[in-house]
This record gives C-alpha cells, sequence and structure tokens, in this order.
C-alpha cells in the first residue's frame, strides 16, 4: 500500500502495559501500513482533551476505563464534525462483542494479534468506507452501562464537555436543548426525553420543556401578580432564573421539596 | 444409578463437634417436646392441673434435656471415628443409641420415683428413635443442598464473568513484556500458571492458610503489572502464619472483586489492605479497598454491587458448608471525601490445624 501520508493513531487504555503492547504491534506493521502514535490517554476524557491539540485518523479505545469509558467516548466523538474512526479494544466482553458485530463496529480482542490490527486498519484506509449510522449510535447507546458522566457541545468547530454534576438544569427551546450550569448556557444536540430517562436519578421534571437537577433546588416561589391562576415557580442554586412548575408536575416536585426538607 | 450412589457417598454425617450442630439438635428435639405438650394439653382438654401447653412442655423437659444432652455429649465425642461409617449404618446406629439411652435413663427415673410405669418405657424409646431419625434426615437434606457440587457449580456461573478479563488482560500484560523486559515476563507466566493450577484443583478441601496467602500474593502481583502504580497493597499479616486451614479461593476471589469495583473504576487507583490476625483460637481476615460508589450514576452502581454480592453470597455459602454457624463474613461501606468511600469484607473463622 502506498499511501500519501500515515495514518496517525492515538491509544486509549487505562493499562499502560496494554497502550505499550499496541504501540509495538504498530510499529511492527509500519512498513505494510505507515502509521504514526501522536497521543495516548489514559481514559476517555483525557482522550478528548488531547483530540483538541492533535488531529487523528483513528483511535483505539478501551471499553472499560476511569472517569469516562471507550463506549462514552465513542458517543462524543460520533457528534463531531468529523468523527475519527474508532476501533475498540477488549479484553473480554461477549455483550459487547455481539453489539459490535451487529452493528459492524470495528474492534479487536486482547491480546490483539498483528494479522488482525493490519486487517483492521485496511479496512478504515478504504475511502468507501461507509460513515458511522445512525445505528452505530444507537448500539452505543445500548450498550452504556448506566448514565454518561459528561454531556458534549459542539462551538466553532470544537468539542465541548459539560459534566453532568455541573448541570443545573436543562430547557428544551423549539430545536434545541440548552443546559445552564453556574457558568454559562451550552447548546446540545439532544432529547429532553431522553436526557430525562438516562439521568432519571439525577433531575426532576418541572414541566413539559424543563429538567432540573434536584440538588440545585434551593426552594419555591408562588406568583401572586394572576389572581385566577397560581403559578410556582422553581428557585435555583447559583443562578438568578426562576423556573416555572406546571400544575402537573406539581404534586410530584413538591413531594420531593418535602423530601428535601425533612 | 451410578449417579444416585454417587449422591449418597459424597453426602455425610453432620460434624458433632460443631456448635451450630448442636444448637439445631437442641432446637429441633425442643421444638419437637414443645408440639407433643400442645398435643397433649389439646387431648387432655383442660381437666387437670397439667393441662396447659407450656407445664406439660416443662413436665416432658425433665425427661427431654438430660436425653438431649447425654446424646449431644456422645455424639460430639464418637463425631470423628463414625463419620468415617458408611452413612447408613452410621445413621442406624445413632438412632440405636438414641432409643436405647432413653430407654436408660427412664429405667433410672423408675428407680428414682416409682410412679411411673413401665409402659412409658417402650413408648420413650420410640418417640427418642423417631426424633433422632428425623434429625439425621433433615441434616442429610441440608447437606444435600450445600453439597460441594451445587456450590462449585454455582461458583463457576459467577466467576466465569470476572475471570475471563483477568485472564485476557494479563495476557495481554505479560506480552507487552517479552521484548522489553523478558525476565518480568517469566515470573508473570509462572504465576499465572500457579494461579490457574490453583483453580483448576478440587474445591472441597481445606488447605493450609499459607499457600492462601502466597496464591493471594501471586494473583496481586499480577495485577499489579497490569496496573501499575493505580494498585497499592498493604499487608498487615504476622510474620510468621498460624499452622491452620483455610477453604480454597476464600481470600482471592475477594481481593478480585476489590480490584474489579474498587482499584479500576478509579483513574488514580488507590489501597487494597489485608490484615490477617489471630485472637481468641479465632483468625480473623479483613480486606478493605476504596469505592466510587457515591460519584457514579445508580445503575453503574447497582450493577458492580450485584456482582459483588454474588461473590459475597458465594463464599458466605461455602464457609457455612464448612464451619456451620462458626465463621462469619461481614460487609460494610463508609463513605469518605470526594464520593471515594471504603468498603471492608471481614471473615472470622474456627482455627483449624
Amino acid at each position: 500500500m502506498n499511501s500519501p501520508s500515515p495514518l496517525s493513531i492515538m491509544i486509549v487504555d487505562d493499562e499502560a502495559p496494554a497502550r505499550a503492547r499496541l504501540r509495538a504491534l504498530l510499529s511492527g506493521i509500519a512498513d505494510e501500513l505507515p502509521n504514526t502514535v501522536v497521543a495516548e490517554a489514559a481514559n476517555g476524557k483525557l482522550a478528548l482533551d488531547a483530540l483538541d491539540e492533535h488531529a487523528v485518523d483513528v483511535l483505539f479505545v478501551d471499553i472499560r476505563m476511569p472517569k469516562m469509558g471507550g463506549i462514552e467516548l465513542a458517543r462524543h466523538l460520533l457528534q463531531s464534525e468529523k468523527p475519527p474512526a474508532v476501533i475498540f479494544v477488549t479484553a473480554y466482553d461477549t455483550h459487547a462483542v455481539e453489539a459490535f458485530e451487529l452493528n459492524a463496529i470495528d474492534y479487536l480482542v486482547k491480546p490483539v494479534r498483528a494479522q488482525r490490527l493490519l486487517t483492521a486498519l485496511q479496512k478504515i484506509r478504504k475511502p468507501a468506507e461507509a460513515p458511522p449510522s445512525e445505528g452505530t449510535a444507537q448500539a452505543l447507546a445500548a450498550l452504556q452501562e448506566g448514565a454518561r458522566a459528561y454531556l458534549s457541545c459542539h462551538e466553532r468547530g470544537r468539542m465541548l464537555l459539560i459534566p453532568i454534576n455541573e448541570i443545573l438544569y436543562l430547557k428544551a427551546d423549539l430545536k434545541y436543548v440548552t443546559a445552564r450550569t453556574g457558568q454559562r448556557e451550552y447548546l446540545l444536540d439532544e432529547s429532553l426525553t431522553h436526557l430525562e430517562q438516562e439521568f432519571a436519578d439525577r433531575f426532576i421534571r418541572l414541566h413539559r420543556s424543563a429538567l432540573v437537577a434536584r440538588e440545585a433546588i434551593a426552594g419555591f416561589e408562588k406568583n401572586t401578580n394572576d389572581e385566577t391562576d397560581t403559578q410556582w415557580y422553581a428557585l435555583l442554586r447559583d443562578v438568578p432564573e426562576k423556573l416555572p412548575v406546571s400544575r402537573r408536575q406539581w404534586p410530584l416536585v413538591k413531594s420531593y421539596a418535602k423530601h428535601l426538607t425533612s | 444409578m451410578t449417579d444416585a450412589k454417587q449422591k449418597t457417598e459424597s453426602v455425610s454425617l453432620p460434624d458433632f463437634g460443631n456448635f451450630g450442630v448442636m444448637l439445631r439438635i437442641l432446637l429441633g428435639a425442643n421444638l419437637f417436646a414443645f408440639g407433643m405438650a400442645l398435643a397433649r394439653s389439646a387431648a387432655s382438654g383442660g381437666e387437670f392441673w397439667g393441662a396447659d401447653p407450656v407445664s406439660q412442655y416443662l413436665d416432658l423437659s425433665i425427661r427431654v434435656q438430660p436425653l438431649l444432652i447425654l446424646n449431644i455429649l456422645v455424639l460430639a465425642l464418637v463425631s470423628g471415628p463414625i463419620s468415617r461409617w458408611p452413612l447408613r449404618a452410621a445413621q442406624a446406629a445413632i438412632v440405636c443409641f438414641a432409643a436405647a439411652s432413653s430407654a436408660l435413663l427412664e429405667s433410672f427415673f423408675i428407680v428414682m420415683e416409682s410412679d411411673a410405669g413401665p409402659s412409658h418405657l417402650f413408648s420413650n424409646m420410640l418417640l427418642a428413635g423417631i426424633v433422632a431419625g428425623l434429625l439425621l434426615y433433615y441434616f442429610e437434606l441440608r447437606a444435600r443442598a450445600f453439597s460441594p457440587a451445587v456450590s462449585e457449580a454455582r461458583l463457576q456461573a459467577l466467576t466465569a464473568r470476572i475471570r475471563p478479563h483477568f485472564l485476557f488482560n494479563s495476557l495481554n500484560a505479560v506480552l507487552s513484556l517479552i521484548r522489553t523486559e523478558p525476565e518480568r515476563a517469566e515470573m508473570a507466566l509462572e504465576a499465572l500458571a500457579e494461579l490457574f493450577r490453583v483453580m483448576m484443583r478440587d474445591h472441597r478441601e481445606l488447605l493450609p492458610l499459607f499457600d492462601e496467602v502466597d496464591l493471594c500474593r501471586q494473583y496481586l502481583e499480577l495485577e499489579k503489572l497490569r496496573l501499575g502504580e493505580r494498585l497499592t497493597v498493604v499487608w498487615e499479616i504476622p510474620e510468621t502464619l498460624p499452622d491452620v486451614k483455610v477453604p480454597q479461593l476464600m481470600m482471592q476471589p475477594l481481593l478480585e472483586n476489590a480490584i474489579y469495583y474498587g482499584i479500576e473504576p478509579l483513574s488514580d487507583g488507590g489501597v487494597v489492605r489485608i490484615r490477617l490476625n489471630l485472637k481468641d483460637d479465632e483468625i480473623r481476615i479483613e480486606l478493605s479497598n476504596p469505592y466510587a460508589g457515591a460519584n457514579q450514576s445508580s445503575k453503574t452502581h447497582m450493577i458492580a454491587q450485584e456482582g459483588n454480592h454474588m461473590a459475597i453470597a458465594n463464599i458466605r455459602e461455602r464457609l457455612a458448608l464448612h464451619y456451620d454457624l462458626e465463621a462469619r463474613l461481614e460487609t460494610e461501606e463508609s463513605p469518605g471525601p470526594d464520593g471515594v468511600g471504603e468498603y471492608r469484607v471481614r471473615i472470622v473463622l474456627p482455627c483449624r490445624s
């Protein structure tokens, strides 16, 4: 294969020996398939940070990692404009491997063999390779154990990560969902319904288009301007906004508030 | 046919020297006596003084308790030799002994107080025999339910999920060392071979504590290879280990859990601490590890807890099989800063050499 430029590669694994082994294998096949390892990371969060500084064609990603695992990393990457190729590397995970097979997601099993590695990279080199489909995103979402640790947002070609535990509330406006932290707002490409399901233990629904973090609720206020209709508002920690509570959700929110004060 | 035969052979008499077994005999027989007291008071319809079940029971107790104590003591004394007899013969002998000792005690009572007629003698013998038979039947059923075959199958099912992860990751780590550090790679493969030899062994017997500790060291050495600085192991054990025997693979699966659920999810790792000490003829083993339960979503936490609970339940069951009530396994969780708490497992075992 005569490729114009070598593939730039990032290795993401929390075990240093596993990274060293993959690096050794990659340099072993460099004659047949030119490649350079431009970065290594010990977890998904560090990998996304490193992506700001390095242009990467392919990521080798371990599934089970602290802070941010491989599945969540791949989901964030899928939302970027030109997602790099991701090849999962797993020691033993029949559940994930089944899903990868089913959805044509690239993966290798540990210990990785040089020949398999070469085949996997050659497959990626082929220009006809279809971009990741919606099916891939869904398959990855199904593989995620528990909820994500971060939400991602894209601003001027850059990916920003918002830690879930910093989000005070999520609000749906027409097409977008905004996430509010103590500092600012972020535009997300997510659906409020999905977010509500994924983070059910963290957020509570105030009305049709707003979820608020349970621990961000500071209190409630009754609006007495209108005499015919009483409207309750939730007061939040750290930010001045007041969020209306719908009539339908009020009993639930109120019972939560009671639970809070007791 | 052969299957059924093997089953009978694998079931043995309970260890009559064990406190738990004694307690069960005592409770079982007294329950039976109380049942009889109830039946008697119902039959007599409250016509005379001894009619209410409690006084009936006390009346019976005068006969029952000495008989029980005598039988428990004798069984405890002969428990060693009798366990080597064929099961059925031993059971028959115990039933006969219970009946005979009851007759002996009854005749003693007859001599002491001449009012009891000889008619009691035969019925008491029969009752003692029946109670002994029922209790033996209960112990046999219990032994079958806790048979090693069952718990081993459970162990297999349970560990199948964790062990491959460890095996392949370890092999991967060894492969990474072969070119750069061949000697370390060699040692790691030796440790791995030793670990698998133990895991493929017959797990029913007790082994020296020294061997179990050695196995744990080898296992942790392999994990250290993989996890590097993230794993710190602190041993707090006596310089010379007591010469006692413990169930095989009792500590190692707990350490495996400590690493899989405790250390691996933490990017900075932590300390796995192993404390072992001897106190009043008991071995106390305490394992502790950091635990990032609080800052994770409840679902991830739940999955981890489920996996861990299975291993704990499994070891608890094996301890019950070996020691009945004389061994304990306790777990506790204490919260800590930054959502990283501490998880502890404590095992208390009687000393057996």
